[in-house]
């Protein structure tokens, strides 16, 4: 299944539901330029909400890590929302863990952004 | 890239009939998938005259996948350590560091011209009569 986008808007900050596979022509690409709309388009907080993202590549992993440096150098933040376990595993094993600011339930992930 | 999906398909039917927990699968079918991308994409630069050999066995102690590219091939031990903190926001590196972490054993050797590839997942041993008594079986 090819990643699918849907966005919405909590107390100014956009919210990506994302659904199905980040991966290498699967969805990395479209996550890539779903958030690059969003920066271009002067938002600042990106909140990633990853519950039903039950696959992620190497790949993937590289774009969410590019999403969130290009984020930052703009001024933007990148956030993430409820990561399944083997999400999580995955970011636990390369250690992105540590970059991300990841919350499990969406009330606080958006009080961050304030 | 269609192909690489067929053979994670394979891997992860392998992976099933060995009897591995969903975990385990996703491990064996992640692992293959990198592998399978790094040869098409690393190892054979995209060039469509050039191929992929994959070959997947289930030994009984253990599946054996084998993945040859036809590329110029590489030193997979001075590959950067992207869990390295100065490595951390680098947006590609990862996949090897991938496959090595998923798999039991990870074995490179250079072919004239490519890379092989084998990759194992050493099963647990069967407990006698597979009955399920509730006991996780290892890693």
């Amino acid at each position: 299944m090819a990643l699918s986008i849907a966005s919405r808007e909590v107390d100014g900050v956009t919210v990506l539901d994302l659904s199905g596979r980040i991966t290498l022509g699967e969805g990395s690409v479209q996550l890539r330029d779903a958030i690059r709309d969003l920066i271009g388009k002067g938002e600042r907080r990106i909140l990633l909400d990853l519950g039903d993202v039950n696959y992620i590549d190497s790949s993937g992993l590289g774009e969410m890590v590019s999403a969130y440096t290009s984020a930052k150098n703009q001024g933007a933040s990148v956030k993430l929302l409820k990561l399944t376990k083997k999400v999580h595993d995955l970011l636990q094993l390369t250690k992105l863990y540590t970059v991300f600011d990841i919350y499990d339930d969406e009330a606080s992930a958006i009080a961050s952004f304030k | 890239m269609e192909s690489v999906g067929e053979v994670e398909a394979a891997a992860e039917q392998l992976a099933t009939g060995a009897g591995l927990d969903e975990d385990e699968r996703f491990r064996v079918t992640m692992a293959v998938h990198e592998a399978v991308i790094n040869a098409v994409l690393h190892g054979n630069d995209y060039n469509p005259d050039l191929h992929v050999e994959v070959s997947m066995e289930n030994t009984g102690a253990k599946l054996v996948f084998v993945i040859a590219d036809q590329g110029k091939g590489f030193d997979p031990n001075r590959l950067p350590d992207p869990s390295a903190p100065e490595n951390l926001l680098r947006g590609t590196g990862r996949g090897i560091f991938l496959i090595r972490s998923l798999m039991d054993e990870v074995h490179f050797r250079q072919l004239n011209p490519g890379t092989e590839l084998t990759m194992i997942k050493n099963l647990a041993p069967a407990s006698e009569g597979a009955q399920q008594d509730g006991k996780a079986g290892g890693g």
